[in-house]
């Protein structure tokens, strides 16, 4: 077993900012991440980190455009939170030797992007996210921070009171992907998951392939609810053969989108009159797929976006990074051709249910990052909020585990307060397989299919140690059993079904038959996930487990966001449904919150917060 | 052209240190027994789904070295073949993707973002240190042959012991350091255009170890920093805010006797480098600085 006061899950930009703010508090911190830090996905972010620096801006003038760019799904609270912070947290990256790209005063350098009503997007060339994870894991090691790198968290330990608001978590359960070696991990004051988003659950989608949902169906099956899953970001312009992102910069410095006969659509066919190119994510994605859906798409695919008349030198200076993308998954020289874009699967505006200060309703447990619901992005993410999101929440979540007061929570967590309970008319019984209470009737064991909390039947008695320990056992029984199974299916196969249903029916455009078929296609992966084998018998790396563990995860966030797509009757931001076209502010100004439940999802709403520190946010119908 | 092999010595360790050992003998004997079984069944069921993949014409020929120290059967290395069906811009990550998810899903190997960003997929491809991600079956000669880095210690089939390059990643104190903030808590250290762009390259390193597995120096010095650490400090020391007294002191840690004097100039490295980062350049650039910092004291 091992012990730290802190166990930050996730290497990513928010798992090492709240390594840094908790050991900064005085913590004993460790990270246990399934990559070594420099891998990790935030790496790949590009655009930049929205933070308002300059004169004739002000966070109250970015916390506006965020919460319109929500469209009204976001909570003051939390987004009032994110715009005071960022310009302090950017300037502390700054001081840290970020390389940030520099106007011609040597101050960094800020551009436009989506939804901005100012300039504020600080940014490294088209490689900002590269630069500030390694910026930030230069700071852990300046720090000596422990890091357990490629071990693999597959538990939480939760204590196991009937209410999850009483729960508290101890630590969690890890392995040794080098070694196989399964241990316990002992966090005596808090475990902050920062384990990123679940683009895994999509077959095109601009994520890693380690972005598998870990922590948010970790916490979920321990009793935190997964907040709005159904809002999910496509980017607007990722490469079609590999989902590779091209940054909003493009569009930002001015880059323009052609459909097939060479019309500027934005504008021509007046989706978005006032700012084309630039309007949300959610209004060009959705766009884009009309020209191609009237035919008038390149090869019934994509369209071009075209960055020619930029300028080599405005290019290379800015957006370099995206010349050497579009050679070498497209082969396509951006400073001759247009480059084909279309939308793809980027990021998840829903996720673990947290407070502004990034606890969950289980004492213990905090989430930061794109897996976290604080909620600062509603129902559409602005460009450029995802980086100072991993910053500002990833601190305090660091320094609350650590045992900074931040003042109480002004945002409401798990099935406390006011709430009203959902219901959707399911065609299937979404369920869990092997989930508590249907064991006896199976295998008498549910180890492999649940991965649910470790539960003591004594809730009283037990202690932190103890339940790290009976969540050892369980995982242990989890993976023994996967490797000892000789035959059945592999989770590649299951993995890829349920990918293709969900890009095919939950995609940028839904309609209710469609969602429908997809629940129908998760119950049936559940049931073949009973039948699931792990074919290599190596201890050593195996990635085969490590793969079939996380395919057990997909398969929960898959239902989630599906489940809150369908329940969700309403047109709100990046979630369009054919039958409803309206924004329906009367019924909808609520967050979907879907609670574990034995293993069959319970839905539930709690209202939005609109009330900020000084002012009502007041809703606005979005016109373009 | 080179193949490595990993030394037998270290074979033995691993499988020393087994988890399996902790086991009682009646269960350690039939996960054994179970594991043979199954190594056998996979060979048939590949070479089955291999000739049937082999009769289609559009595929490539992937030749990848295999080893595992732990499953019987898998311990002496050597080289599977797998007939992936082409499709115009597979990569080499694509075609290892497609035989691992299709023929066998024990073949292991590191890889994540698949755009040349998180660095974990350097692979010896065709005799070079290449991303499999970012590199496409075309440009390759058939049959592709996909081995671990050379001159590093291979765990299992494709991934090797990365802990030697962290380390020296972490010796020359990868961190910016300077001593004088600006006094508003919001104030930036200023830099120019010209420095920022100065550093630009070298702030591009993935850590992916191309560069020092491609290095013949570093396979004969193991203390020698490596092309990537020493890319590492040029960062921080020609970054102008970082002031004179600790670029004199970053100085003092490359020209160390395992340091930038090791260099021989063989630009594999350069050569090598999936950013592009003009690694040797950088090397002797430092070297000047060295002398020159040197020199004022003579």
């Amino acid at each position: 077993m091992y012990e730290h006061d802190v166990i930050v899950v996730g290497a990513g930009g928010a798992g090492l900012r709240a390594a840094i703010a908790a050991q900064e508090e005085g913590a004993d911190v460790a990270i246990v991440s399934k990559l070594h830090p420099v891998r990790s996905h935030t790496g790949a972010a590009e655009g930049g980190i929205n933070a308002a620096l300059r004169e004739g801006d002000s966070w109250e003038d970015h916390a506006y455009d965020t919460m319109k760019g929500s469209d009204y799904l976001g909570d003051a609270p939390a987004i009032e939170t994110l715009c005071q912070d960022s310009p302090e947290e950017v300037i502390q990256l700054e001081h840290w030797g970020m390389a940030f790209s520099r106007d011609e005063d040597g101050r960094v350098s800020q551009r436009p992007f989506g939804g901005l009503s100012f300039p504020r997007t600080t940014y490294a060339g088209a490689e900002t996210g590269h630069q500030l994870l390694h910026t930030m894991y230069e700071q852990l090691v300046k720090r000596g921070v422990t890091v357990y790198d490629e071990w693999y968290v597959s538990n939480l330990a939760v204590t196991d009171e009937e209410d999850p608001t009483e729960r508290s978590c101890h630590g969690v359960v890890a392995y040794d992907i080098q070694s196989g070696e399964l241990s316990g991990f002992r966090a005596n004051d808090g475990v902050i998951l920062a384990t990123g988003g679940p683009g895994q659950v999509f077959d095109h989608t601009t994520n890693a392939v380690s972005n598998t949902g870990d922590g948010v169906a970790m916490a979920y099956r321990a009793g935190v609810p997964m907040e709005d899953m159904e809002f999910v970001q496509f980017h607007p312009t990722s490469l079609p053969s590999t989902g590779v992102l091209i940054s909003e910069g493009v569009r930002g410095e001015g880059g323009i989108l052609y459909n097939a006969e060479g019309e500027r659509f934005m504008f021509e066919y007046g989706y978005a009159s006032n700012d084309g190119e630039l309007a949300s994510r959610d209004v060009v994605a959705r766009a884009e797929l009309s020209e191609v859906n009237a035919g008038r798409g390149i090869e019934d695919e994509y369209v071009h976006l075209d960055m020619r008349h930029l300028g080599e030198e405005r290019i290379i200076d800015r957006l370099e990074n995206i010349l050497h993308l579009a050679e070498d998954f497209e082969g396509v020289d951006g400073l001759e051709e247009p480059m084909p874009v279309k939308p793809g699967q980027h990021y998840a505006m829903g996720g673990i249910e947290t407070d502004e200060n990034g606890e969950t309703c289980i004492s213990g447990l905090y989430a930061a990052g794109e897996c976290a619901c604080a909620s600062v992005h509603g129902s559409n993410r602005l460009g450029g909020n995802a980086l100072p999101e991993l910053i500002v929440f990833g601190k305090r979540a660091g320094q609350h585990a650590a045992g900074k007061d931040l003042g109480e929570a002004e945002i409401e967590t798990g099935q406390r307060g006011e709430y009203e309970l959902g219901e959707v008319d399911t065609p299937v019984e979404p369920g869990a397989v092997g989930g508590p209470g249907v064991e006896d009737e199976a295998t008498g064991d549910d180890a492999t299919a649940d991965g649910g909390v470790a539960t003591e039947s004594d809730a009283a008695a037990v202690g932190g140690d103890d339940v790290l320990e009976r969540a050892v056992e369980t995982e242990r029984e989890r993976v023994q059993e996967l490797l000892e199974k000789d035959e059945g299916i592999q989770h590649a196969e299951i993995r890829a079904d349920v990918q293709e249903s969900m890009t095919a029916n939950v995609n940028v455009f839904r309609e209710e038959a469609g969602l429908k078929q997809s629940l129908r296609d998760v119950r049936e992966a559940r049931e073949r996930y009973e039948d699931v084998f792990v074919k290599d018998p190596s201890r050593t790396f195996n990635t085969d487990l490590i793969q079939t563990i996380e395919t057990r995860n997909i398969l929960d966030l898959a239902e989630a966001i599906t489940l809150g797509a369908l329940a969700r009757e309403e047109f709100r931001g990046a979630h369009w449904r054919a039958e409803f076209q309206e924004r329906n502010d009367d019924e909808w100004l609520k967050h979907t919150l879907l609670s574990w439940n034995d293993g069959t999802p319970q839905l539930w709403y709690r209202p939005v917060i609109l009330e900020g520190e000084e002012k009502e946010y007041e809703p606005k119908i979005r016109s373009y | 052209m080179s193949t490595q092999l990993p030394d037998t010595e270290s074979e033995t360790e691993a499988v020393e240190t087994e988890p399996t050992e902790s086991l009682p003998p009646a269960q350690r004997a039939r996960m054994e027994k179970k594991a043979e079984a199954r190594a056998a069944r996979e060979r048939r069921e590949r070479e089955a789904a291999e000739e049937e993949a082999a009769a289609e014409e559009n595929t490539v020929h992937l030749k990848v070295f295999r080893y595992d120290p732990e499953v019987e059967g898998k311990q002496e290395p050597r080289f599977d073949d797998f007939h992936v069906p082409f499709e115009k811009g597979m990569t080499v990550l694509d075609a290892l993707i497609h035989a691992r998810d299709t023929f066998d899903s024990s073949l292991t190997f590191r890889h994540s973002c698949r755009q040349a960003i998180c660095g974990s997929d350097a692979f010896f491809i065709n005799g070079r240190q290449r991303l499999g991600c970012k590199t496409q079956l075309s440009d390759l000669e058939d049959p592709v042959r996909v081995e671990p880095l050379p001159h590093a210690e291979v765990r299992k089939d494709l991934v090797v012991d990365m802990e030697h390059f962290y380390d020296q990643m972490e010796a020359v104190e990868p961190f910016f350091q300077t001593n004088e903030l600006p006094d508003g808590e919001l104030d930036e250290q200023r830099q120019t255009p010209e420095n920022r762009e100065k550093v630009k390259m070298s702030t591009r390193c993935i850590w992916c170890g191309a560069c020092m597995s491609s290095c013949n120096i570093a396979a004969g010095d193991n203390e020698y920093l490596g092309p990537a650490a020493i890319n590492k400090a040029y960062r921080f020391a020609m970054d102008e805010r970082e002031g004179e007294d600790v670029k004199e002191h970053r100085l003092n840690v490359i020209e160390q006797e395992h340091g930038v004097w090791r260099c021989q100039t063989q630009f594999s490295c350069t050569e090598v480098c999936p950013k592009d980062i003009p690694l040797t350049e950088h090397i002797q650039e430092l070297k000047r600085e060295a002398v020159k910092s040197n020199l004022q004291f003579w």
